[in-house]
């Protein structure tokens, strides 16, 4: 195995292009090193991402936040902008793990490690947040909604990195939210997830809305019927009811020991609409 | 495999050592430096034993590669004590009988030190989700917690 550590991303872009083994990007490792450790992976390329300038930083552009690729869950709780604006997104990343895990672990790396049960994956998706990502032909913006392809996949291509994420400005009256069901309250994969982003308008009447599950198909789910059941509405119980149901006829989980397909099914529903009154809640607050 | 020279500060010595690219920081540590106060539980992040700041940040050794240690700060259990003097957290294990076989104990004073150094007065319960990364097969916490809210007493008052 060979470890590389890059100064740019396109010294990154080339060194991955140019492998003809397996190569794996090393952000904070905490699923790279396990699957080592387990035999899953052998890379013959190991490039480490995080001397690369500015990937360890959070910026403001055009009053959102750039989040750069290495920057850690730890990092992003201790941003007092990023929790003010987007708490959803914050609550997801803080979840990975423990205090040690959240030392290293980064959004982008739950992303492109393509697990369905990723924590942060649905709070980004929600958020409409854009990946920019840098590959042997140069740089390019995908949403974060289109890099998932299935369990330990993505749509990246040989060569291509994230170098950042971009959470987007956000009007008043806007915020974000993301719950899980886990057995154990701490250190567990999600058996089921969702993420609601919402914006009120004065009224304190929902005009904006984005539903998101995780863990109950093999990819991220967008519900936009969940949230076309809430625009126009203050949260009522009908409004609630009918999100809930969408969220369901979104379903199409596994069944395995963590959960069955009728549970999942069930908890996907209640859990969104616990955060999307939390949301609404935030939301009103910030009004 | 072809080895790789690093430069890393432990417990502030400045260290030099070589290390293979695949071998993590838990080995390089324990194997190369001799600082076995790291401990392996698990090899794969759940378990703790193995926790070290790596440029002030706790992190599990066993998820770091050595390489990436090139140019860092770490610091282990063996860091803690002044000398003779143990370090509050170690004097407090011991007095309130907080291990019995002792191999999570490195991981957890590492751990401890890394909130009380953020926060001098934590919270039963944020000591609890602080630690909830390290785990313990004998003691059952309570005593643990315990002896880390009596050392945070005693540094406050110090
Ligand atoms: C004890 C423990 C508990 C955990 N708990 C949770 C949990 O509760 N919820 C959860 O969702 N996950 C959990 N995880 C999994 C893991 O911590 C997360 O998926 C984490 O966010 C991965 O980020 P990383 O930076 O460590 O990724 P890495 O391990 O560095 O990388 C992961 C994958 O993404 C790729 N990658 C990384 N960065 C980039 C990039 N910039 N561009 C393209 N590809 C990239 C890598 O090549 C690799 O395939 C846990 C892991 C451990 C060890
Ligand atoms: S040995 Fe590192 S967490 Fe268990
Ligand atoms: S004292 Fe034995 S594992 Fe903690």
């Amino acid at each position: 195995m060979r470890y590389e550590r890059p100064q740019t991303a396109t010294q990154a872009a080339q060194l991955l292009a140019n492998e003809p083994g397996l190569a794996r990007i090393l952000a904070g490792g905490t699923d790279v090193l396990v699957q080592m450790k387990a035999g899953m992976v052998t890379p013959d390329l190991v490039v480490d991402i995080k001397k690369i300038a500015q990937i360890g930083n959070i910026q403001s552009e055009e009053g959102g936040y750039r989040i750069g690729a290495a920057v850690s869950g730890a990092q992003l709780g201790e941003h007092a902008g990023v929790c003010a604006q987007w708490p959803g997104v914050v609550e997801a990343a803080q979840l990975i793990g423990s205090t040690q895990v959240q030392g290293r672990a980064t959004m982008v790396g739950n992303l492109c490690n393509g697990s369905p049960a990723a924590d942060s994956v649905p709070a980004l998706v929600a958020a409409n947040a854009v990946a920019r990502i840098t590959g042997p032909n140069g740089t390019r913006d995908c949403p974060v909604a289109d890099i998932p392809a299935g369990p330990g996949r993505t749509t990246l291509t040989k060569g291509e990195l994230i170098t950042s994420v971009f959470l987007p400005a956000r009007p008043q009256g806007a915020a974000d939210a993301y719950l899980r069901f886990t057995p154990r309250t701490e250190m567990d994969i999600a058996v089921a997830s969702a993420a609601v982003s919402l914006t009120l308008d004065a009224q304190g009447r929902c005009c904006e809305a984005r539903v998101v599950l995780g863990a109950v198909a093999p990819r991220v789910v967008l519900v936009a019927e969940a949230a076309a059941a809430l625009i126009g509405t203050h949260l009522e119980p009908p409004a609630l009811d009918a999100m809930v149901a969408a969220c369901r006829a979104a379903c199409a989980p596994i069944d395995d020991k963590r959960g069955t397909v009728a549970f999942r099914t069930q908890v996907a529903g209640v859990l969104a609409k616990r955060a999307a009154v939390i949301a609404q809640t935030r939301a009103g607050a910030k009004s | 495999m072809k080895t790789i020279q690093i430069s890393t500060t432990v417990n502030g010595d400045a260290l030099e050592t070589l290390c293979a690219p695949d071998e993590t920081l838990l080995d390089v540590l324990r194997n190369r430096l001799g600082l076995t106060g790291v401990k392996e539980g698990c090899g794969t992040g759940d378990c703790g034993a193995c926790s070290v700041t790596l440029d002030g940040r706790l992190v599990c050794s066993c998820l770091v590669l050595g390489v990436e240690a090139d140019g860092a700060h770490i610091g282990t259990v063996e860091g803690l004590a002044d000398h003779d003097h143990l370090h509050p957290l170690q004097r407090h294990f011991i007095d309130g009988a907080a291990l019995q076989c002792g191999i999570c104990t490195p991981g957890i004073l590492v751990a401890a030190k890394a909130l009380l150094d953020r926060n001098p007065d934590p919270s039963e319960s944020e000591i609890r989700y602080w630690l909830a990364g390290n785990l313990c097969r004998c003691t059952g916490y309570d005593k643990i917690i315990k002896a880390v809210q009596s050392a945070a007493a005693e540094m406050r008052s110090a």
